[in-house]
This record gives structure tokens, C-alpha cells and sequence, in this order.
């Protein structure tokens, strides 16, 4: 395994920017597809919002695609720009796992998983101080990259996936190990907010750490 | 707190920006065309990844819904079908027609009589929200066997006696749903007859779809070769009028 010249690789950065289209049109499109019907169920079934284990607010109209309700629209781009985020994520883990990337930078060791050295980190963060020694990321971020890569992002398809009732028969048992397709559903939607919670804290970092170095690496891949 | 607004003025701002854009991709030929298709590719697809005729998921009579949601038409509201309603539905006709060797035109009687299929399954409105109901009645396969389907008929399209906004609610099905062994001609809900919410006397099950596929107040099993020149041509009333997919397996 010969190390990287670039701070990061092409597939990495080719994704990152995919992903900025297809995250943004999926999770807006999405927003509009929530205001079809604002309640959330756990198990199969689910309809009367007295069952609901929460209400969602309606969505304004700038926050949605298209701009205006139309579930027919949302559903359209929603499905579409599935498409190229799921396969966008399967290379990119493809390529994590060949280049050794996932090994080398993002898979954390258990010497790294102590108390001391974990709070020793959340106040080096606290302190924006992100100096990460040798490695290339920290254990904060190796976890949240972790929790996003391995977690989140494959969970949004998975879950989507288990609402679809023509799918279903592929793979029920995709539904069941999600608790129904009402829990399904409610996981794709908080799963969408974790990823918009890792899009502010991502832009809010990028913005301390130098946006203009940061954005800058991430198209021409930076130095190592 | 000026801060505040500036924030959500940039975020309503860049929002804004992306939504232009999506409206110009949207507008372009390779764009339109990209949305407007992408069902059929899912409906090639869902039917590559498991067997044309495989069952959707059947739940136990513990699993059924408290109540089934009626949703969109909750009645014809026409004097005719009071009055049918008000007669247990003696006088209601289901006709089988359009390209069929024999058509025919059949009681509720005569389909009580048929050879029926129960199955408890989740109805999952385009919405979100998912009811499970168990249904009765006879499957479609058994009709379109009896009337002799023509050589070249593709869709079997579904007439309805409710009009919503003006417009005669309609659906359609190609020959491998028509023929799928869970799409039934509903004529009991829970062991009840069809309560009017729900689509009294008759409504189809198309299992696998979505809920607006499973049209209500059926009057008319229609074989076609082409939808073109039924309703607005985009195969059921939402898909002419919302633009909903056809296919609505997703």
C-alpha cells in the first residue's frame, strides 16, 4: 500500500461533490414528501395521528423540492437522485476498503476507545484545537465518520428501500429487521435529520479550520 | 438576533438558488424526461429482483389495523348509489369488456359465487401511512379467464362510479399484475361487506402498489391494447392530474 500523495483521493472527492447534489435535492424532496402526511409510527401500520409517536411541522416551501407541495414532483426527483447517491456510495466504500483507506484512517483502535483519551479530545475540540497528531483524523472524527459512512448514509437506503411496497417481496426480511415499514419510515426520517446535524457541524468546522484551504483540497485534492 | 435573520435569509437564499435550478433541469427535455420515466426502470427492476408472481407480505389476524382509513373518495354521492347502497347492492353490475372474447356483465351474487381468496395485507397510501385489512373476493385472473382475453390486450384498465374534481376516477394495471394471484376484486373488508369508505360494493386489490392503484366503486374491467385514449392518456386519474407515477411500486 503506497501512501497517498493527496490529501484526498479523487473517488473522495468526486463523491463529496456528488453527494452535495444528491444529499440536498433527497433531503429537500424529501421535506416535501413529509408534508403529505406529518405523523410518524412505530410497527406496521400506522394512520390515525392519535397513534403517532410524534407530529412533524409543515415544511415552508423554501426548504422543499419543488418549491411548492406537489408530492407527485417530490416523489419524482426523490426516486431519481436516489439512484446516484446509492451507487456513489457503494464505490466510495468499494474504493475505502481497496485503497486502505477505511483500514488506515477511519477504523479506530482500542487503545483509542479510553475514557481519558476520548474526554482529553472533546475539550481539545471544545477548544477548537484540531491538531491530530500523527493520524489523519482524530477519534471524534473517525467515530462521526463512522456512525455517517457505516451508519446513516447506508440506513437512508436501507430504509427507503423497506417502504417501498414493490420491493418488499425481494426482501421482506429487510422490513422486519426494521420493525415494520411504519418504523422503517420513521427511521429514514430521523436518520435524515442526523445527516443534516452532521452538515452543520461539518460546514461549521470546515468554516473554523479555513474554508478556503478546505474547500480548495477537496477539488484539487490538497497535499498530504 | 439580526444575526438570526441573516442566517436564515442566506439558508432561505441558497435554498432558493437550488430550487431555480432544479425547476430548469426539471423544464429541459433530458431532465423532464429522466423524472417522468424513471418508474418504469423501477418497475423493471422490483420485477428482476424477485419473481413476477411473488406474494406480498400476508399478516395474521392479530396484525390487522384497529380501523382500515377510507382516503380520497369516501362515497360516490350520487342518488343511484344511495339507493344501491340502500339495497345491499343488488342491483350493482360489474362489466368485463373491451378486447375479450365473451363480456360480461356480473352481480355481486355471481362473483359470491366464484372461487374466493382471503388475504390480510398492508394498504400503503402514496401519503405514508400504512393500514393492514384482510380482503375478500375473487382474483382477476378467474374474470379475465372467463371472458377469454384477446390476443394483444395490454392493460386491463379499471372504471369507477366516483368522480373526483369533475374527472371519472380510473386506474390500470399491465397483464403480469392483472394476472398476480393477490389481485383480487374485493367485495369484503375484515369479513364485512365493503363499507362505503373503503369502496362498496367492489374495489381491486393491486398488492405491491401503492394505494391509489387500488381503485374503488367498480363498475368496469376494461381490456385495452394502448392507455392513450383513456382519461388524459397517463394510465389513473392522479397520474393525469398529479403526475404520479403509473407504476407506484416506490
Amino acid at each position: 500500500m503506497s501512501k497517498p500523495v493527496k490529501r484526498h483521493g479523487l473517488i473522495t472527492r468526486l463523491w463529496h461533490w456528488v453527494n452535495v447534489i444528491t444529499l440536498t435535492v433527497l433531503f429537500m424532496s424529501g421535506l416535501n414528501i413529509s408534508n403529505a402526511h406529518r405523523y410518524l409510527y412505530w410497527g406496521n401500520y400506522g394512520f390515525d395521528p392519535a397513534d403517532a409517536w410524534t407530529s412533524v411541522i409543515r415544511f415552508p416551501g423554501w426548504a422543499t423540492i419543488p418549491g411548492y407541495y406537489s408530492l407527485a414532483e417530490a416523489r419524482d426527483w426523490h426516486i431519481l437522485m436516489a439512484w446516484p447517491f446509492a451507487i456513489g456510495l457503494l464505490v466510495m466504500w468499494i474504493a475505502m476498503l481497496v485503497s486502505g483507506h477505511f483500514w488506515r484512517d477511519i477504523r479506530t483502535h482500542i487503545s483509542e476507545w479510553k475514557p481519558a483519551a476520548i474526554k482529553r479530545d472533546i475539550i481539545e475540540h471544545l477548544k477548537l484545537n484540531f491538531d491530530h497528531g500523527d493520524a489523519k483524523y482524530n477519534f471524534l472524527q473517525k467515530i462521526t465518520y463512522g456512525i455517517v459512512l457505516g451508519v446513516l448514509l447506508p440506513g437512508m437506503i436501507f430504509t427507503g428501500l423497506a417502504i417501498s411496497p414493490g420491493f418488499e417481496p425481494a426482501a421482506p426480511w429487510l422490513v422486519d429487521i426494521l420493525g415494520g415499514r411504519q418504523s422503517a419510515r420513521s427511521i429514514h426520517f430521523i436518520f435524515s435529520w442526523a445527516l443534516f446535524a452532521f452538515f452543520v457541524v461539518h460546514v461549521v468546522l470546515v468554516l473554523l479550520a479555513g474554508p478556503i484551504g478546505q474547500i480548495r483540497d477537496m477539488i484539487t485534492g490538497g497535499k498530504q | 438576533m439580526t444575526h438570526q435573520v441573516g442566517r436564515r435569509g442566506f439558508l432561505a437564499g441558497a435554498s432558493a438558488l437550488f430550487l431555480g435550478a432544479c425547476s430548469k433541469v426539471a423544464d429541459t427535455k433530458i431532465g423532464g424526461t429522466l423524472l417522468n420515466s424513471a418508474d418504469k426502470w423501477h418497475q423493471k427492476i422490483h420485477r428482476s429482483l424477485s419473481d413476477r408472481m411473488a406474494l406480498a407480505r400476508e399478516y395474521t389476524k392479530a396484525e390487522i389495523s384497529p380501523t382500515f382509513r377510507g382516503n380520497g373518495s369516501r362515497t360516490v354521492g350520487t342518488e343511484a348509489y344511495a339507493a344501491s347502497l340502500a339495497n345491499g347492492f343488488t342491483d350493482w353490475r360489474l362489466e368485463v369488456r373491451g378486447m375479450v372474447d365473451t363480456p360480461l356483465s356480473l352481480s355481486m351474487e355471481n362473483l359470491r359465487a366464484l372461487p374466493q381468496r382471503t388475504q390480510i395485507t398492508r394498504h400503503d397510501c402514496v401519503e405514508g401511512w400504512s393500514a393492514i385489512g384482510e380482503w375478500t373476493g375473487p382474483q382477476l385472473s378467474v374474470l379475465l379467464e372467463a371472458a377469454g382475453v384477446q390476443d394483444g390486450a395490454k392493460f386491463v384498465v379499471f372504471r369507477c362510479a366516483d368522480n373526483l374534481n369533475g374527472q371519472d376516477y380510473y386506474e390500470s394495471v399491465d397483464m403480469i399484475d392483472a394476472y398476480h394471484p393477490q389481485t383480487i376484486v374485493a367485495h369484503m373488508l375484515n369479513g364485512e361487506p365493503l363499507p362505503e369508505k373503503n369502496g362498496a360494493p367492489l374495489r381491486m386489490r393491486i398488492e405491491r402498489q401503492l394505494g391509489y392503484k387500488h381503485p374503488k366503486y367498480l363498475t368496469a374491467i376494461e381490456l385495452v391494447d394502448t392507455l392513450d385514449n383513456i382519461g388524459e392518456g397517463e394510465g389513473g386519474y392522479w397520474e393525469d392530474r398529479s403526475g404520479y407515477q403509473w407504476y407506484a411500486g416506490i
